[in-house]
Protein backbone atom coordinates (compact mmCIF):
# COMPACT_ATOMS: atom_id res chain seq x y z
CA UNK A 1 0.00 0.00 0.00
CA UNK A 2 1.21 3.36 -0.77
CA UNK A 3 1.95 6.56 1.81
CA UNK A 4 -0.29 9.09 1.11
CA UNK A 5 1.84 11.78 3.12
CA UNK A 6 2.05 14.83 0.88
CA UNK A 7 4.94 16.22 0.65
CA UNK A 8 4.48 20.63 0.45
CA UNK A 9 1.95 21.88 2.37
CA UNK A 10 0.65 25.01 1.95
CA UNK A 11 -0.43 27.09 4.63
CA UNK A 12 -2.67 29.78 3.29
CA UNK A 13 -5.61 28.01 2.32
CA UNK A 14 -7.48 29.27 -0.78
CA UNK A 15 -9.92 31.78 -0.45
CA UNK A 16 -12.14 29.41 -1.99
CA UNK A 17 -11.84 26.67 0.16
CA UNK A 18 -12.64 28.82 3.60
CA UNK A 19 -15.45 30.25 1.92
CA UNK A 20 -16.85 27.12 0.95
CA UNK A 21 -16.25 25.86 4.86
CA UNK A 22 -18.26 28.75 6.38
CA UNK A 23 -21.11 28.44 3.60
CA UNK A 24 -21.74 24.75 4.79
CA UNK A 25 -21.78 25.67 8.63
CA UNK A 26 -24.51 28.90 7.91
CA UNK A 27 -26.51 26.84 5.59
CA UNK A 28 -26.87 24.02 7.78
CA UNK A 29 -27.99 26.69 11.39
CA UNK A 30 -30.48 28.87 8.98
CA UNK A 31 -32.21 25.84 7.08
CA UNK A 32 -35.09 25.42 8.18
CA UNK A 33 -38.51 24.83 6.61
CA UNK A 34 -41.40 26.99 6.87
CA UNK A 35 -44.48 25.47 8.45
CA UNK A 36 -47.65 25.99 6.33
CA UNK A 37 -50.33 26.73 8.46
CA UNK A 38 -53.42 26.24 5.66
CA UNK A 39 -56.05 24.29 6.46
CA UNK A 40 -55.46 20.79 4.17
CA UNK A 41 -57.98 20.27 1.32
CA UNK A 42 -58.20 16.56 2.45
CA UNK A 43 -61.80 16.27 4.07
CA UNK A 44 -60.04 14.09 7.11
CA UNK A 45 -57.40 16.33 7.28
CA UNK A 46 -59.33 19.26 7.52
CA UNK A 47 -61.67 17.87 9.86
CA UNK A 48 -58.43 17.19 12.53
CA UNK A 49 -57.22 20.33 12.09
CA UNK A 50 -60.53 22.49 12.36
CA UNK A 51 -60.80 20.38 15.90
CA UNK A 52 -57.30 20.70 17.09
CA UNK A 53 -57.82 24.19 16.35
CA UNK A 54 -60.81 24.33 18.15
CA UNK A 55 -59.75 23.17 21.34
CA UNK A 56 -56.78 25.52 20.89
CA UNK A 57 -59.16 28.19 20.88
CA UNK A 58 -60.68 27.70 23.98
CA UNK A 59 -57.84 28.28 25.77
CA UNK A 60 -57.98 31.83 24.81
CA UNK A 61 -61.82 31.50 25.37
CA UNK A 62 -60.90 30.58 29.07
CA UNK A 63 -58.32 32.66 29.90
CA UNK A 64 -60.54 35.54 27.99
CA UNK A 65 -63.70 34.55 30.04
CA UNK A 66 -61.60 34.15 33.40
CA UNK A 67 -60.28 38.20 32.83
CA UNK A 68 -63.84 39.02 31.68
CA UNK A 69 -65.84 38.36 35.03
CA UNK A 70 -62.83 39.69 37.57
CA UNK A 71 -63.02 42.73 35.28
CA UNK A 72 -66.68 42.61 36.14
CA UNK A 73 -67.33 41.39 39.26
CA UNK A 74 -63.96 43.56 40.32
CA UNK A 75 -64.99 46.44 38.97
CA UNK A 76 -67.38 47.77 41.72
CA UNK A 77 -64.32 47.28 44.13
CA UNK A 78 -61.75 49.27 41.36
CA UNK A 79 -64.60 51.99 40.81
CA UNK A 80 -65.07 52.51 44.81
CA UNK A 81 -61.52 51.44 46.21
CA UNK A 82 -59.30 53.43 43.50
CA UNK A 83 -55.39 53.47 43.65
CA UNK A 84 -55.61 53.38 47.22
CA UNK A 85 -57.05 49.31 47.40
CA UNK A 86 -53.18 48.49 46.68
CA UNK A 87 -51.77 51.19 48.48
CA UNK A 88 -54.38 50.90 51.33
CA UNK A 89 -52.89 49.28 54.40
CA UNK A 90 -56.00 48.86 56.51
CA UNK A 91 -58.59 45.80 55.65
CA UNK A 92 -61.70 46.83 57.81
CA UNK A 93 -64.41 45.61 55.73
CA UNK A 94 -66.95 46.40 58.79
CA UNK A 95 -65.37 49.85 58.43
CA UNK A 96 -65.36 49.61 54.52
CA UNK A 97 -61.83 49.93 54.45
CA UNK A 98 -60.16 47.80 51.97
CA UNK A 99 -56.25 48.09 51.83
CA UNK A 100 -54.90 44.78 50.01
CA UNK A 101 -51.20 45.60 50.69
CA UNK A 102 -50.95 43.41 53.49
CA UNK A 103 -52.03 40.81 50.93
CA UNK A 104 -50.02 41.60 48.14
CA UNK A 105 -46.70 42.41 50.60
CA UNK A 106 -47.47 39.36 52.40
CA UNK A 107 -47.58 36.78 48.64
CA UNK A 108 -44.17 38.71 48.03
CA UNK A 109 -43.00 38.16 50.80
CA UNK A 110 -43.28 34.69 51.44
CA UNK A 111 -43.17 33.71 47.92
CA UNK A 112 -39.64 35.39 47.58
CA UNK A 113 -38.17 33.84 50.50
CA UNK A 114 -39.41 30.36 50.04
CA UNK A 115 -38.46 30.82 46.42
CA UNK A 116 -34.53 31.73 47.79
CA UNK A 117 -34.61 28.63 49.89
CA UNK A 118 -36.19 26.29 47.62
CA UNK A 119 -34.20 27.48 44.95
CA UNK A 120 -30.97 26.43 46.35
CA UNK A 121 -32.03 23.34 47.80
CA UNK A 122 -33.49 22.25 44.72
CA UNK A 123 -30.37 23.13 42.53
CA UNK A 124 -28.39 21.20 44.97
CA UNK A 125 -30.61 18.18 45.06
CA UNK A 126 -30.62 18.24 41.15
CA UNK A 127 -27.03 18.46 40.68
CA UNK A 128 -26.96 15.69 43.03
CA UNK A 129 -29.24 13.69 41.67
CA UNK A 130 -27.67 14.21 38.22
CA UNK A 131 -23.45 14.72 38.79
CA UNK A 132 -22.90 12.81 42.58
CA UNK A 133 -25.41 9.87 43.49
CA UNK A 134 -25.30 6.16 42.47
CA UNK A 135 -26.97 5.31 39.27
CA UNK A 136 -29.11 3.40 41.64
CA UNK A 137 -30.05 6.32 44.08
CA UNK A 138 -30.81 8.67 41.09
CA UNK A 139 -33.12 6.97 40.51
CA UNK A 140 -35.09 6.18 43.66
CA UNK A 141 -34.45 9.73 44.98
CA UNK A 142 -35.99 10.85 41.98
CA UNK A 143 -39.13 9.26 41.91
CA UNK A 144 -39.50 10.31 45.71
CA UNK A 145 -38.73 14.15 44.96
CA UNK A 146 -41.49 13.93 42.07
CA UNK A 147 -43.76 12.28 44.93
CA UNK A 148 -43.52 14.92 47.10
CA UNK A 149 -44.66 17.15 44.34
CA UNK A 150 -47.65 15.33 44.48
CA UNK A 151 -48.32 15.12 47.84
CA UNK A 152 -52.05 17.21 48.12
CA UNK A 153 -51.09 20.98 49.20
CA UNK A 154 -53.65 20.12 52.38
CA UNK A 155 -52.03 16.93 53.72
CA UNK A 156 -48.53 19.65 53.38
CA UNK A 157 -51.06 22.11 55.47
CA UNK A 158 -51.77 19.60 57.99
CA UNK A 159 -48.22 18.63 58.35
CA UNK A 160 -47.06 22.05 58.97
CA UNK A 161 -49.42 22.68 61.80
CA UNK A 162 -49.30 19.60 63.51
CA UNK A 163 -45.40 19.32 63.02
CA UNK A 164 -43.90 22.23 62.06
CA UNK A 165 -45.54 24.84 63.98
CA UNK A 166 -44.79 23.41 67.55
CA UNK A 167 -41.14 22.97 65.94
CA UNK A 168 -40.78 26.23 64.96
CA UNK A 169 -42.08 27.44 68.91
CA UNK A 170 -40.08 25.05 70.40
CA UNK A 171 -36.76 24.78 68.89
CA UNK A 172 -36.25 27.61 66.39
CA UNK A 173 -38.41 30.90 66.98
CA UNK A 174 -36.54 31.24 70.93
CA UNK A 175 -33.13 30.94 69.95
CA UNK A 176 -33.48 33.41 66.90
CA UNK A 177 -35.30 35.80 69.33
CA UNK A 178 -33.06 35.43 72.10
CA UNK A 179 -29.92 36.27 69.75
CA UNK A 180 -31.25 38.21 66.66
CA UNK A 181 -34.66 39.74 68.59
CA UNK A 182 -33.42 43.25 68.35
CA UNK A 183 -33.48 43.29 64.81
CA UNK A 184 -37.12 43.91 63.26
CA UNK A 185 -36.81 40.76 61.15
CA UNK A 186 -36.74 38.43 64.41
CA UNK A 187 -38.82 40.01 66.92
CA UNK A 188 -42.83 38.81 67.97
CA UNK A 189 -43.84 36.23 70.47
CA UNK A 190 -43.07 32.31 69.68
CA UNK A 191 -46.50 31.79 68.63
CA UNK A 192 -44.71 29.19 65.81
CA UNK A 193 -47.16 30.29 63.17
CA UNK A 194 -46.87 33.18 60.64
CA UNK A 195 -44.59 34.39 57.86
CA UNK A 196 -41.33 31.92 58.76
CA UNK A 197 -43.54 28.86 59.21
CA UNK A 198 -45.66 29.79 55.56
CA UNK A 199 -42.29 30.29 54.39
CA UNK A 200 -41.09 27.02 55.27
CA UNK A 201 -43.85 24.79 54.02
CA UNK A 202 -43.84 26.95 50.94
CA UNK A 203 -40.13 25.98 50.33
CA UNK A 204 -41.25 22.32 51.38
CA UNK A 205 -44.04 22.20 48.66
CA UNK A 206 -42.10 23.93 45.86
CA UNK A 207 -38.76 22.21 45.97
CA UNK A 208 -40.00 19.31 44.48
CA UNK A 209 -41.08 21.48 41.47
CA UNK A 210 -37.84 22.94 41.01
CA UNK A 211 -35.62 20.04 41.90
CA UNK A 212 -37.44 17.90 39.20
CA UNK A 213 -37.39 20.78 37.01
CA UNK A 214 -33.71 21.24 37.01
CA UNK A 215 -32.86 17.75 37.08
CA UNK A 216 -33.99 17.37 33.67
CA UNK A 217 -32.90 20.05 32.51
CA UNK A 218 -29.17 19.29 33.87
CA UNK A 219 -29.54 16.05 32.92
CA UNK A 220 -29.96 16.96 28.84
CA UNK A 221 -26.61 18.71 29.34
CA UNK A 222 -24.63 17.39 26.81
CA UNK A 223 -21.95 14.57 28.30
CA UNK A 224 -19.24 16.09 26.07
CA UNK A 225 -19.53 19.00 27.96
CA UNK A 226 -18.70 17.48 31.06
CA UNK A 227 -15.44 15.70 29.43
CA UNK A 228 -13.96 18.71 27.72
CA UNK A 229 -14.28 20.44 31.46
CA UNK A 230 -12.88 17.24 33.21
CA UNK A 231 -9.93 16.93 30.23
CA UNK A 232 -8.83 20.36 31.21
CA UNK A 233 -8.24 18.90 35.11
CA UNK A 234 -11.49 20.50 36.63
CA UNK A 235 -13.10 19.21 39.20
CA UNK A 236 -16.34 18.11 39.65
CA UNK A 237 -17.46 21.39 41.90
CA UNK A 238 -15.41 23.71 38.85
CA UNK A 239 -17.68 21.17 35.95
CA UNK A 240 -20.64 21.76 37.73
CA UNK A 241 -20.18 25.68 38.08
CA UNK A 242 -18.62 26.76 35.36
CA UNK A 243 -20.33 24.72 32.37
CA UNK A 244 -23.00 22.78 33.57
CA UNK A 245 -25.13 25.02 35.21
CA UNK A 246 -24.16 27.83 32.66
CA UNK A 247 -25.26 25.51 29.46
CA UNK A 248 -28.49 24.16 31.78
CA UNK A 249 -29.51 28.02 33.45
CA UNK A 250 -32.28 28.90 30.93
CA UNK A 251 -34.01 25.87 32.08
CA UNK A 252 -33.07 26.21 35.32
CA UNK A 253 -34.51 29.97 35.62
CA UNK A 254 -37.89 28.28 34.15
CA UNK A 255 -38.13 25.34 37.03
CA UNK A 256 -37.46 28.64 39.29
CA UNK A 257 -40.33 30.17 37.93
CA UNK A 258 -42.73 27.57 38.06
CA UNK A 259 -41.86 27.16 41.90
CA UNK A 260 -42.48 30.43 42.26
CA UNK A 261 -45.57 30.32 40.82
CA UNK A 262 -46.84 27.70 42.73
CA UNK A 263 -45.76 29.33 45.88
CA UNK A 264 -47.80 32.84 44.93
CA UNK A 265 -51.06 30.84 44.59
CA UNK A 266 -50.24 28.59 46.88
CA UNK A 267 -53.60 28.85 49.25
CA UNK A 268 -54.29 26.22 52.33
CA UNK A 269 -51.35 25.34 53.15
CA UNK A 270 -50.61 28.92 54.10
CA UNK A 271 -53.33 29.55 54.98
CA UNK A 272 -53.15 27.55 57.72
CA UNK A 273 -49.87 28.68 59.43
CA UNK A 274 -49.58 31.98 58.41
CA UNK A 275 -51.74 33.59 61.33
CA UNK A 276 -54.60 35.32 58.85
CA UNK A 277 -53.83 38.89 60.31
CA UNK A 278 -54.03 41.66 58.46
CA UNK A 279 -50.51 43.30 58.68
CA UNK A 280 -48.00 44.08 57.06
CA UNK A 281 -44.98 42.42 59.37
CA UNK A 282 -41.47 42.47 58.35
CA UNK A 283 -40.15 39.89 61.10
CA UNK A 284 -40.31 36.66 59.97
CA UNK A 285 -41.80 35.64 63.30
CA UNK A 286 -45.40 38.16 62.57
CA UNK A 287 -48.40 37.15 61.59
CA UNK A 288 -49.67 37.85 58.27
CA UNK A 289 -51.62 36.50 54.90
CA UNK A 290 -51.36 36.44 51.51
CA UNK A 291 -53.71 37.41 48.91
CA UNK A 292 -54.89 33.18 48.66
CA UNK A 293 -55.50 33.35 52.34
CA UNK A 294 -57.35 36.45 52.16
CA UNK A 295 -59.67 35.11 49.55
CA UNK A 296 -60.20 31.54 50.98
CA UNK A 297 -60.74 32.94 54.90
CA UNK A 298 -63.41 35.42 54.06
CA UNK A 299 -64.95 34.80 50.94
CA UNK A 300 -67.73 32.70 52.81
CA UNK A 301 -68.33 35.39 55.19
CA UNK A 302 -68.42 38.54 52.92
CA UNK A 303 -71.96 39.84 52.76
CA UNK A 304 -71.90 42.92 51.45
CA UNK A 305 -71.32 44.19 47.26
CA UNK A 306 -68.17 45.81 48.10
CA UNK A 307 -66.62 43.47 50.15
CA UNK A 308 -66.91 40.54 47.63
CA UNK A 309 -66.10 42.62 44.88
CA UNK A 310 -62.95 43.85 46.95
CA UNK A 311 -62.17 39.86 47.45
CA UNK A 312 -62.38 39.55 43.28
CA UNK A 313 -60.35 42.43 42.94
CA UNK A 314 -57.12 40.82 44.80
CA UNK A 315 -58.05 37.91 42.62
CA UNK A 316 -57.52 40.19 39.91
CA UNK A 317 -54.14 41.58 41.32
CA UNK A 318 -52.87 37.95 42.07
CA UNK A 319 -53.56 37.53 38.51
CA UNK A 320 -51.86 40.08 37.58
CA UNK A 321 -48.44 39.39 39.29
CA UNK A 322 -48.44 35.91 38.33
CA UNK A 323 -48.21 37.55 34.68
CA UNK A 324 -45.80 40.58 35.81
CA UNK A 325 -43.76 37.59 37.16
CA UNK A 326 -44.00 35.04 33.71
CA UNK A 327 -43.01 38.25 31.60
CA UNK A 328 -40.20 38.90 34.11
CA UNK A 329 -38.28 35.36 33.68
CA UNK A 330 -39.16 35.32 30.17
CA UNK A 331 -37.00 38.70 29.90
CA UNK A 332 -34.48 37.28 32.11
CA UNK A 333 -34.26 34.35 29.99
CA UNK A 334 -34.04 36.55 27.15
CA UNK A 335 -31.03 38.86 28.25
CA UNK A 336 -28.36 35.95 30.00
CA UNK A 337 -29.17 33.93 26.44
CA UNK A 338 -29.29 36.80 24.31
CA UNK A 339 -25.55 36.58 23.10
CA UNK A 340 -24.53 33.02 23.84
CA UNK A 341 -27.83 31.25 23.45
CA UNK A 342 -27.92 27.40 24.29
CA UNK B 1 8.29 19.47 25.05
CA UNK B 2 6.24 15.99 23.96
CA UNK B 3 6.80 13.20 27.10
CA UNK B 4 6.93 9.93 26.13
CA UNK B 5 3.98 7.23 26.94
CA UNK B 6 4.72 3.81 28.28
CA UNK B 7 1.59 1.74 28.72
CA UNK B 8 2.07 -1.33 31.02
CA UNK B 9 -0.42 -4.29 30.88
CA UNK B 10 -3.48 -1.79 30.79
CA UNK B 11 -7.13 -3.07 31.02
CA UNK B 12 -10.05 -1.45 31.50
CA UNK B 13 -13.44 -2.27 32.37
CA UNK B 14 -17.11 -1.20 32.04
CA UNK B 15 -18.66 -1.86 35.09
CA UNK B 16 -17.96 -5.97 34.95
CA UNK B 17 -17.28 -6.10 31.45
CA UNK B 18 -13.95 -6.42 29.83
CA UNK B 19 -13.10 -3.63 27.04
CA UNK B 20 -9.42 -4.14 26.89
CA UNK B 21 -6.98 -6.68 28.15
CA UNK B 22 -2.99 -6.21 29.02
CA UNK B 23 -2.10 -3.68 26.22
CA UNK B 24 1.78 -2.82 26.42
CA UNK B 25 2.33 0.06 24.54
CA UNK B 26 5.14 2.13 24.33
CA UNK B 27 4.50 5.96 22.64
CA UNK B 28 7.53 8.53 21.22
CA UNK B 29 7.91 11.58 22.39
CA UNK B 30 7.26 14.47 19.82
CA UNK B 31 5.55 11.62 17.20
CA UNK B 32 2.09 11.08 15.82
CA UNK B 33 0.98 7.95 16.91
CA UNK B 34 -2.26 6.84 15.40
CA UNK B 35 -4.57 4.20 17.38
CA UNK B 36 -6.64 2.67 14.36
CA UNK B 37 -8.90 -0.94 14.27
CA UNK B 38 -12.17 -1.89 13.75
CA UNK B 39 -15.20 -0.52 16.11
CA UNK B 40 -15.31 -2.11 19.51
CA UNK B 41 -11.82 -2.98 19.28
CA UNK B 42 -11.24 -1.04 22.31
CA UNK B 43 -8.99 2.07 21.00
CA UNK B 44 -11.03 4.82 22.28
CA UNK B 45 -10.69 3.72 25.79
CA UNK B 46 -6.97 2.84 25.56
CA UNK B 47 -6.77 6.68 24.95
CA UNK B 48 -8.84 7.67 27.58
CA UNK B 49 -7.39 5.68 30.35
CA UNK B 50 -3.82 7.22 29.33
CA UNK B 51 -5.30 10.75 31.21
CA UNK B 52 -7.49 8.96 33.66
CA UNK B 53 -10.59 10.05 31.59
CA UNK B 54 -11.89 6.51 31.47
CA UNK B 55 -12.96 6.09 35.06
CA UNK B 56 -15.25 9.24 34.63
CA UNK B 57 -17.92 7.05 33.15
CA UNK B 58 -19.85 5.23 36.66
CA UNK B 59 -18.49 1.49 36.76
CA UNK B 60 -15.83 1.91 34.58
CA UNK B 61 -11.80 1.18 36.09
CA UNK B 62 -8.61 0.30 34.86
CA UNK B 63 -5.60 -1.94 35.84
CA UNK B 64 -1.90 -1.73 34.86
CA UNK B 65 0.18 1.43 34.85
CA UNK B 66 0.82 4.14 32.23
CA UNK B 67 3.55 6.29 32.54
CA UNK B 68 3.75 9.57 31.58
CA UNK B 69 6.95 11.21 31.28
CA UNK B 70 8.30 9.93 34.86
CA UNK B 71 4.69 9.95 35.86
CA UNK B 72 3.17 6.75 36.73
CA UNK B 73 -0.38 7.90 36.03
CA UNK B 74 -2.15 4.97 38.05
CA UNK B 75 0.27 5.52 41.26
CA UNK B 76 -0.50 5.46 44.83
CA UNK B 77 -2.43 9.02 45.61
CA UNK B 78 -1.98 10.23 41.62
CA UNK B 79 -4.61 12.66 41.77
CA UNK B 80 -6.63 12.42 38.33
CA UNK B 81 -7.62 16.20 38.32
CA UNK B 82 -4.05 17.17 38.06
CA UNK B 83 -3.33 13.96 35.01
CA UNK B 84 -6.00 15.66 33.07
CA UNK B 85 -4.35 19.35 33.47
CA UNK B 86 -1.58 17.70 32.27
CA UNK B 87 -2.53 15.66 29.17
CA UNK B 88 -4.27 17.69 26.46
CA UNK B 89 -7.91 15.86 25.05
CA UNK B 90 -9.88 16.14 21.96
CA UNK B 91 -12.77 14.86 21.62
CA UNK B 92 -14.70 13.37 18.19
CA UNK B 93 -17.60 16.19 18.06
CA UNK B 94 -15.83 19.88 18.50
CA UNK B 95 -17.45 20.51 22.60
CA UNK B 96 -16.86 24.40 22.97
CA UNK B 97 -18.39 25.44 25.95
CA UNK B 98 -21.32 27.46 24.38
CA UNK B 99 -21.74 30.02 27.38
CA UNK B 100 -18.53 31.26 26.47
CA UNK B 101 -16.41 33.53 24.38
CA UNK B 102 -13.90 31.79 22.06
CA UNK B 103 -11.30 33.72 24.33
CA UNK B 104 -12.77 32.05 27.58
CA UNK B 105 -12.68 29.37 25.97
CA UNK B 106 -9.32 28.87 24.97
CA UNK B 107 -8.47 30.67 28.99
CA UNK B 108 -10.85 27.67 30.71
CA UNK B 109 -7.96 25.78 31.60
CA UNK B 110 -5.59 28.60 32.46
CA UNK B 111 -7.98 29.53 34.88
CA UNK B 112 -9.03 26.78 36.45
CA UNK B 113 -5.33 26.01 37.87
CA UNK B 114 -4.81 29.63 37.94
CA UNK B 115 -0.92 29.69 37.07
CA UNK B 116 -1.77 32.86 35.15
CA UNK B 117 -2.20 35.60 37.17
CA UNK B 118 -1.99 39.11 35.23
CA UNK B 119 -4.39 39.55 32.14
CA UNK B 120 -1.65 40.25 29.87
CA UNK B 121 0.22 36.83 30.45
CA UNK B 122 -3.37 35.61 29.78
CA UNK B 123 -3.88 36.98 26.23
CA UNK B 124 -0.44 36.15 25.28
CA UNK B 125 -1.07 32.69 26.05
CA UNK B 126 -4.43 32.81 24.07
CA UNK B 127 -2.83 34.16 21.38
CA UNK B 128 -0.20 31.67 21.24
CA UNK B 129 -2.85 29.04 21.73
CA UNK B 130 -4.65 30.02 18.82
CA UNK B 131 -1.56 30.83 16.73
CA UNK B 132 -0.45 27.29 17.09
CA UNK B 133 -3.90 25.61 16.14
CA UNK B 134 -3.67 27.96 12.93
CA UNK B 135 -7.09 29.94 14.42
CA UNK B 136 -5.72 32.98 15.10
CA UNK B 137 -6.13 34.95 12.02
CA UNK B 138 -9.99 33.79 11.83
CA UNK B 139 -10.94 34.61 15.35
CA UNK B 140 -8.61 37.47 16.25
CA UNK B 141 -11.16 40.35 15.59
CA UNK B 142 -13.96 38.29 17.22
CA UNK B 143 -12.56 36.63 20.80
CA UNK B 144 -15.29 37.98 22.42
CA UNK B 145 -18.01 36.37 20.12
CA UNK B 146 -19.71 32.84 21.28
CA UNK B 147 -17.70 29.80 20.15
CA UNK B 148 -20.57 28.20 18.97
CA UNK B 149 -20.54 31.33 16.32
CA UNK B 150 -17.35 29.07 14.53
CA UNK B 151 -18.03 26.52 11.49
CA UNK B 152 -17.75 22.72 12.98
CA UNK B 153 -13.78 22.63 11.65
CA UNK B 154 -13.04 25.80 13.49
CA UNK B 155 -14.95 24.67 16.63
CA UNK B 156 -12.55 21.61 16.69
CA UNK B 157 -9.12 23.89 16.25
CA UNK B 158 -10.62 25.83 19.23
CA UNK B 159 -10.77 22.70 21.25
CA UNK B 160 -7.06 22.13 20.02
CA UNK B 161 -6.66 25.78 21.19
CA UNK B 162 -8.02 25.11 24.52
CA UNK B 163 -6.06 21.87 25.09
CA UNK B 164 -2.57 23.18 24.23
CA UNK B 165 -3.89 26.10 26.73
CA UNK B 166 -2.63 24.08 29.50
CA UNK B 167 0.96 23.40 28.31
CA UNK B 168 0.64 19.68 27.92
CA UNK B 169 3.19 17.25 27.18
CA UNK B 170 0.54 14.81 25.61
CA UNK B 171 -2.54 15.59 23.59
CA UNK B 172 -4.95 12.88 23.22
CA UNK B 173 -7.37 13.09 19.97
CA UNK B 174 -9.79 10.95 19.60
CA UNK B 175 -11.28 10.83 16.01
CA UNK B 176 -11.08 14.52 15.97
CA UNK B 177 -12.01 15.19 12.25
CA UNK B 178 -14.66 12.09 11.77
CA UNK B 179 -17.73 14.84 12.05
CA UNK B 180 -15.74 17.09 9.96
CA UNK B 181 -16.02 17.79 6.26
CA UNK B 182 -12.97 16.81 4.09
CA UNK B 183 -11.21 20.52 3.88
CA UNK B 184 -11.99 21.00 7.78
CA UNK B 185 -10.44 17.37 7.87
CA UNK B 186 -7.39 18.44 5.97
CA UNK B 187 -6.74 21.32 8.00
CA UNK B 188 -6.29 19.37 11.40
CA UNK B 189 -4.30 16.73 9.76
CA UNK B 190 -1.94 19.71 8.78
CA UNK B 191 -2.33 21.19 12.22
CA UNK B 192 -1.10 17.90 14.14
CA UNK B 193 2.04 17.57 11.61
CA UNK B 194 2.97 21.21 13.56
CA UNK B 195 1.96 20.24 16.65
CA UNK B 196 4.89 17.28 17.41
CA UNK B 197 7.36 19.52 17.21
CA UNK B 198 5.96 20.29 20.84
CA UNK B 199 4.06 17.97 22.09
CA UNK B 200 3.31 13.96 21.57
CA UNK B 201 -0.01 13.48 19.61
CA UNK B 202 -1.65 10.26 19.96
CA UNK B 203 -4.84 9.94 17.70
CA UNK B 204 -7.01 7.82 17.34
CA UNK B 205 -8.91 7.13 13.82
CA UNK B 206 -11.35 4.83 11.86
CA UNK B 207 -9.57 6.31 8.88
CA UNK B 208 -6.59 4.19 7.51
CA UNK B 209 -6.11 6.97 5.24
CA UNK B 210 -5.74 9.55 7.99
CA UNK B 211 -3.17 7.15 9.78
CA UNK B 212 -1.15 6.46 6.87
CA UNK B 213 -1.25 10.29 6.18
CA UNK B 214 -0.29 12.03 9.49
CA UNK B 215 1.28 8.86 11.69
CA UNK B 216 4.91 8.09 12.40
CA UNK B 217 3.59 4.98 14.41
CA UNK B 218 0.49 3.13 14.14
CA UNK B 219 -1.11 0.44 16.51
CA UNK B 220 -3.59 -1.48 15.11
CA UNK B 221 -5.78 -2.97 18.24
CA UNK B 222 -8.72 -5.50 17.37
CA UNK B 223 -11.44 -7.43 19.62
CA UNK B 224 -11.25 -11.05 19.23
CA UNK B 225 -14.36 -13.52 19.56
CA UNK B 226 -14.54 -12.85 22.96
CA UNK B 227 -15.00 -9.02 22.24
CA UNK B 228 -12.28 -7.90 23.92
CA UNK B 229 -9.66 -5.64 22.62
CA UNK B 230 -5.80 -5.90 21.99
CA UNK B 231 -3.30 -4.48 20.71
CA UNK B 232 -1.94 -6.50 17.61
CA UNK B 233 1.28 -5.07 16.93
CA UNK B 234 2.54 -1.34 16.84
CA UNK B 235 5.14 -0.44 14.39
CA UNK B 236 6.25 2.89 12.18
CA UNK B 237 3.43 3.34 10.30
CA UNK B 238 5.04 2.38 6.68
CA UNK B 239 6.08 -0.75 8.61
CA UNK B 240 2.51 -1.23 8.90
CA UNK B 241 1.00 -0.43 5.96
CA UNK B 242 3.99 -1.99 3.49
CA UNK B 243 4.74 -4.67 5.60
CA UNK B 244 3.06 -5.85 8.86
CA UNK B 245 4.06 -8.82 10.83
CA UNK B 246 0.47 -10.10 11.69
CA UNK B 247 -2.09 -11.66 9.72
CA UNK B 248 -4.73 -10.08 11.33
CA UNK B 249 -3.57 -6.26 10.77
CA UNK B 250 -2.48 -7.39 7.15
CA UNK B 251 -6.33 -8.28 6.50
CA UNK B 252 -7.75 -5.32 8.24
CA UNK B 253 -5.47 -2.79 6.46
CA UNK B 254 -5.97 -4.39 2.92
CA UNK B 255 -10.08 -4.37 3.50
CA UNK B 256 -10.63 -7.50 4.51
CA UNK B 257 -13.12 -6.65 7.75
CA UNK B 258 -13.56 -3.87 9.42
Amino acid sequence: MQLERPQTRTYGQPEGLLHLEKHTAEAGATQRAPRSVSIPQNTGDRIFSLLTMGFAASVLAALGLMLGILFYQGWLSIHTNGFSFITGTTWAPAANLYGAAPSILGTLYTSALALILAGIVGVFVSIFLTEIAPLRIRFTLGLLVELLGAVPSIVYGLWAFLVLVPIVRQYIQPPLVDHFGNTPFFSGYPLGLGIFTATLILAVMILPTIAAISRDVIAAVPNQQREAMLALGATRWETTWKVIIPYARSGIIGALLLGLGRAVGETMAVTMVIGNNQSISPSLFGLSTTMPATIVNQFTEATGALYRSSLIEIALILMGVTVILNAAARLLVWSVTRKFKV
Amino acid sequence: MGEPVKADAVSAWYGKRLAIRDVTMSIEPNKVTAIIGPSGCGKSTFLRSINRMHEVIPGARVGGDIWVGTENVYGDGVDPVKIRAHIGMVFQRPNPFPTMSIYDNVAAGPRLSGSIKKRAQLDALVEESLRQSALWDEVKDRLKDPATGLSGGQQQRLCIARALAMKPGVILLDEPSSALDPIASFKIEELLNDLKGEYTVVIVTHNMQQAARIADFTAFMLAGSDFVGELVEKDATGQIFSNPRDKRTEDYISGRFG
